[in-house]
């Protein structure tokens, strides 16, 4: 009987463990790789001469063989592993900075400038016209309880109004406690808490802010997508006083041509609610196809603030009265640039960035 | 809602242009969403017969038809597949103009040649559907070659498109619209023609009712109708359907739309032969009942729902042997629908309970005209007289219809309606003007309002179809809107009110719009990445940890709130490299978060069913992220750009460290923090992107430099954390100063910053020191570096002499040696 090949497959096999144990770098590697497990291997070579076997002794010996190759390859693979992760840290090393050496008075910038965000800018504006007529400016947090966004709004639960919002829920507590909050209104409520609190009425505040809806995007709305709110808490206050603010609002960002008018709308939290409309900025009134030949377009809703949301955070509704009003930054953003398709704020090209300033 | 107007002028005179009609109906809150005519131009369109329809060959989308329509057979191509030989279809022959202007003429489609148009009721402007040729067999006698216009008896309408708001649920109707305008233009409201039952076998004989849940119904009347023949509907009745966007079906169904559309009440017609005992009750669905809808699909009931507070009960229509045969107020079955061999209609009407009309509906998915109505609250008293103008309505085509007498009429909990007062001088508190009682008490009995004046306040009763009208305070302000809304908001006065706060941003806000203007100035472009994000995202720089999730995302890689924005601006910057326009500077501004069960500092707040909950929300965090991507950027442009900043923002004292704990995104050898030196708040990292982190994201970008600057602005805004300098300014030494260099050799421990600190708050003398230049290499120990610092030195009082200088160095460098670096 001739000696089975694989006799001294053990001892082999701890040869090639060893050689490999020894490779000190990733390219000594890649030129070790066709001798230790490619072609050129002993395993490859001991895998051709397994035809000599009788066929009842053939399934064995392959399986060893196998066995050893799996030993052999990965051995080969952590050792790669290692050398690369070597390699890493020792490139790393070589490019270690100490980043308070930095002689700052060396570094050169180019004289080029960057470019605002056209919503930030946007923001910016509104604000000033507001706190320009004696607003505050406030901004209250992205998720919200279901409280804050729908109840204390004078939605409860199940409330058809609730769906006027295609909300996003977060997955946190009871099923549809936690949302993204679909609109700014829920800062009103946290700003009237707090002046409850405080006792720090009256409240003349503007909320600008990022809301979410799960509204597929297209031309003309985002599911993501601000929003600026205004409320008012203070005494003889109602929808004349919101009427007048809306108007001066309008004259002031828009400029004199346009003017606003009010429409009675449905909105839980405000009673009277009214629909905003401007002039149409492109036709100045006179009738094209963005405003429907009205002259007309809707900007936002306003009104005067429900007793049942004063009630909510504790405000007595015979002593205080006040209006609040909303619209989106986006569109306005939108309306005094004329962005064909909104999905171009999201896209982020440089080449549409640096239009603004 | 379409609204005809023929429909609207049943109820009240009107002479108005359409243009002024759009105008008072918006102004009312009624908004008109669009003005069609409907039936106008139809005069050379005719009633065709359908005699043959072969396939044309190498077309598969048309057909070629031929037609009688009184002159001879005519070829016509079409495309539409829903009608075959025998049906009866409007023909525009060669020549015909369509409403729009659309001139008809022969044409050639496939080598056929087609001698006119088979037209649909939208191409004929008759109502939407475009589901194929208008089918014209119901017409009791069609008559090929008839004009269309005869043969249906077409009258030229104006459809009003109204959308009508949540809160009146009493607008929407016909009659519902009337009555505003009726009330504002202080015209009569007419009512139309109803009948009383036609026989006198009571109804209790032949069928009867029950209400077993009255939380669910609040009123159940069933009336029996004998000797019914289910055929056409008159033309008049099928053209108001028509132009009001609803398929005529049948006599009794279209009775039941037409009511519903002219009272705004639902009714549900069932054929008496297929109601077990003739019974009708209302019950609770139990959990395991299935009901198969008339749409088709299977319905399980009793189920709660996902829905806040959401406990499944839903309303059945049940039979006396207990089936069910439909979801109260949103859908019938089909087991009792009304078939051409009906002869026994039991006629459901009904009041549901509002909210859990809606929950019902929302849980099954299931929106429906009568569900739309009953979710927003219908009358509790029009049942019956919606019956008695069904009747009057069917009795058009079945003249010896029989009503039996004394309907069905059972009672559940129907909400209260409460009397609101209006105390002297509330009209002009929330309005701004005073509005006289007696134009008071005429808006509101307009709208079928009761008005007293009792001493010197208004008492108003609202009435029974005012769901919306609440008690109380916010009665009031539900009163004074229709006050506002009928005298028109257009002629309120406009008022600017003023008050002695300030208005203001805060001090956050300043900053902010401090940090952007620098920001934009040393070059960066704002850019706006998603909140959402994917999994493997967040994974990237977060692997692993717990992450706020989204339950119902549009995209599933848009399902994670992301937790830095560096990943999202990463992906922004590369795809601008791509379009070749990545040599830029990219920044955003934006909220991070961080789960709640990670961190120790939870927000909490309250949520639930009335707020009873403590929730524990994630933590939100502002933060801006600036990405230097420019060709020559590097973890040292990184620096400078922040030096720069930080000195804008008026901060006394930042050091930079190194991150012992980087981010899986930063450099590990190229990665600082920002620390506060008084407060040891750190607000920031700076330095460089790890390049394998970059070729994850963009592998075409692997091995380029990116600079790094991430800030907490929550952090910075907060000046107990971020300390600023004193607003208190110096006026430099009238005497000149004196300059000179000192270069350290200093060991690697030893902070430049530090150093710099040190020296410069050494002595009253020092006015600046500046790092001017860093050497390690030849001719320096090993692990150290020489540090070169510019000085400039004055004195409040004199010019500083020689001897003074060469003591202020002395000092300089002892302060040095103690600090372990000692002079070059």
């Amino acid at each position: 009987m001739s000696t089975s090949p694989l006799h001294d497959l053990d001892q082999k096999v701890s040869e090639l463990l060893a050689a490999i144990s020894e490779i000190d770098s990733l390219d000594a590697l890649r030129e070790a790789e066709p001798g230790t497990i490619g072609k050129r291997s002993i395993l490859s070579t001991l895998q051709k001469s397994l035809g000599a076997l009788a066929p009842e002794d053939r399934s064995d010996a392959g399986a060893r063989l196998q066995s050893a190759r799996r030993d052999v390859e990965n051995a080969f693979e952590a050792r790669r592993e290692e050398l690369a992760s070597v390699a890493r840290l020792h490139s790393l090393e070589q490019d270690r900075l100490e980043l308070g050496d930095v002689v700052v008075d060396n570094v050169r910038f180019p004289a080029t400038t960057g470019h605002p965000g056209i919503i930030a800018v946007t923001q910016s504006q509104l604000e000033d016209v507001f706190v320009a007529m004696g607003f505050t400016v406030s901004e209250g947090p992205e998720v919200e309880s279901d409280w804050y966004n729908f109840e204390a709004l004078n939605m409860p639960p199940a409330h058809p109004a609730r769906g006027m919002w295609d909300t996003f829920y977060v997955d946190l507590g009871d099923p549809e406690t936690v949302v993204l909050r679909t609109h700014t209104s829920p800062t009103q409520i946290h700003l009237m808490e707090e002046a409850v609190r405080s006792e720090s009425l009256p409240l003349h505040a503007v909320m600008p802010g990022r809301c979410f809806r799960r509204d597929a995007p297209d031309s003309r709305h985002l599911a993501t997508f601000h929003q600026i709110e205004g409320l008012v808490v203070d005494r003889g206050i109602g929808f004349s006083d919101l009427a007048g603010v809306i108007e001066t609002f309008t004259r002031s960002y828009f400029g004199p041509d346009i003017t606003s008018r009010l429409r009675p709308a449905f909105f839980p939290f405000t009673e009277p609610s009214a629909e905003f409309e401007i002039t149409c900025t492109i036709c100045k009134g006179s009738g094209c196809r963005t405003c429907s030949q009205t002259g007309w377009i809707e900007l936002g809703g306003c009104g005067v603030v429900d007793p049942a949301v004063l009630h909510a955070v504790g405000i007595d509704a015979d002593e205080w009265g006040g209006f609040a009003f909303g619209f989106g930054i986006d569109r306005c953003a939108q309306m005094r640039h004329q962005i064909a398709d909104m999905r171009a704020l999201i896209e982020n090209d440089v080449r549409f960035l640096e239009q603004f300033s | 809602m379409r609204i005809p107007l023929s429909w609207l002028r049943d109820f009240v005179e009107l002479h108005e242009s359409v243009a002024e009609l759009t105008e008072i109906l918006d102004d009312l809150g009624l908004v008109v969403e669009g003005v069609e005519t409907v039936g106008e131009g139809l005069e050379d369109v005719v009633v065709a017969r359908v005699d043959e329809i072969r396939a044309i060959e190498g077309a598969d989308r048309v057909r070629l038809v031929v037609v009688e329509a009184g002159d001879g057979p005519l070829e016509i191509v079409c495309g539409a597949t829903n009608f075959s030989v025998g049906n009866y279809v409007p023909l525009a022959p060669v020549g015909a103009i369509l409403p729009g202007g659309f001139e008809i003429a022969e044409r050639k489609m496939r080598g056929a040649t087609s001698h006119g148009m088979l037209c649909s009721a939208r191409e004929l402007r008759l109502s939407d559907d475009h589901e194929g040729l208008m089918i014209l067999d119901d017409l009791a006698t069609p008559i090929v070659g008839q004009g269309l216009v005869e043969a249906l008896s077409i009258n030229v309408d104006v459809v009003f498109d109204i959308s009508v708001e949540g809160n009146r649920p009493d607008a929407w109707s016909v009659e519902g619209v009337a009555r505003d305008l009726a009330t504002r233009l202080g015209r009569r409201l007419k009512s139309p023609a109803t009948v009383s039952p036609t026989s006198p076998a009571l109804s209790s004989e032949f069928a009867s009712t029950g209400i077993d849940a009255p939380d669910l119904c609040g009123r159940l009347t069933v009336s029996v109708l004998r000797k019914v023949r289910v055929q056409p509907s008159p033309a008049w009745i099928a053209e108001r359907l028509r132009n009001a966007g609803m398929r005529p079906i049948s006599n009794v169904v279209d009775a039941s739309n037409y009511v519903m559309l002219e009272l705004g009440q639902p009714t549900h017609p069932y054929d008496a032969r297929h109601v077990a005992n003739r019974t009708l009750r209302a019950r609770r669905a139990r959990e395991g009942e299935v009901l198969t809808t008339l749409d088709g699909i299977e319905r399980h009931l009793a189920l709660p729902g996902r829905g806040l507070g959401d406990t499944g009960d839903d309303c059945v229509i049940v039979d006396g042997d207990d089936a069910v045969l439909g979801l109260a107020g949103i859908m019938g079955g089909s087991s009792s629908e009304i078939s051409d061999a009906t002869t026994d209609v039991l006629l459901e009407a009904a009041f549901f309970e509002p909210m859990s009309i809606a929950r019902s509906s929302k849980r099954h998915g299931l929106r429906s005209e009568a569900s739309n109505r009953f979710e927003r609250g219908v009358d509790p008293q029009l049942a019956l007289r919606a019956v008695a103008r069904f009747v009057a309505l069917l009795l058009e085509s079945v003249p010896d219809l029989e009503w039996l007498s004394e309907p069905l009429d059972e009672h559940g909990i129907v909400p209260d309606v409460t009397d609101v007062e209006l105390r002297p001088g509330d009209v002009q508190r929330v309005l701004g003007v005073a509005i006289s009682n007696d134009e008071i008490q005429r808006l509101l009995e307009g709208l079928n309002f009761r008005v007293e004046e009792r001493d010197d306040t208004i008492v108003v009763t609202p009435p029974s179809a005012r769901l919306d009208v609440r008690a109380g305070a916010m009665g009031r302000a539900d009163v004074i809107e229709e006050i506002a809304r009928l005298h028109s908001y257009r002629r309120l006065p406009r008022r600017v009110p003023s008050w002695p706060q300030p208005g203001a941003l805060s001090d956050r806000q300043v900053l902010r719009r401090r940090l952007r203007s620098v920001i934009v100035d040393l070059g960066g472009v704002e850019v706006w990445t998603p909140t959402l994000v994917s999994d493997a995202l967040f994974d990237l720089a977060h692997p692993g940890a717990p992450r706020v999730r989204v339950t119902n995302p549009l995209a599933a890689d848009e399902s994670v709130l992301r937790a830095t924005m560096v990943t999202g601006s990463v992906q922004a910057w590369a795809k601008n490299v791509e379009r070749g326009t990545g040599d830029v500077v990219v920044a955003e501004f934006g909220t991070v978060f961080v789960h709640p069960d990670a961190i120790d500092d939870p927000r909490i707040t309250k949520g639930g069913d009335g707020g009873g909950m403590v929730l524990n929300l994630p933590k939100e965090s502002e933060r801006v992220s600036v990405l230097l991507g420019r060709r020559e950027d590097s973890a040292v442009s990184a620096v400078a750009f922040w030096a720069v900043l930080g000195e804008r923002l008026g901060l006394a004292d930042v050091v930079i460290r190194k991150d012992e704990n980087p981010e899986r995104f930063m450099h590990p050898t190229r990665a600082g923090v920002l620390i506060d030196r008084a407060t040891g708040a750190v607000f920031g990292r700076v330095g460089e992107l790890d390049q394998a982190f970059v070729a994850q994201l963009a592998p075409s970008l692997d091995g380029r430099r990116v600079g790094v600057l991430d800030l907490d602005v929550d952090y910075l805004a907060d000046r107990t954390l971020v300390v600023r300098r004193s607003d208190f300014v110096t006026v430099p030494s009238r005497y000149p100063s004196a300059l000179f260099d000192l270069a350290f050799v200093t060991p690697a421990t030893v902070h430049a910053q530090d150093l710099a600190f040190a020296l410069r708050t050494s002595s009253d003398l020092v006015e600046e020191v500046r790092l001017f230049d860093v050497y390690r290499g030849a001719g320096l120990p090993e692990g150290t570096r020489s540090l070169a610092y510019a000085v400039r030195a004055s004195s409040e009082e004199r010019t500083l002499s020689e001897t003074e200088v060469a003591t202020l160095r002395d000092e300089l460098i002892a302060v040095g040696a103690h600090l372990g670096a000692r002079l070059r």
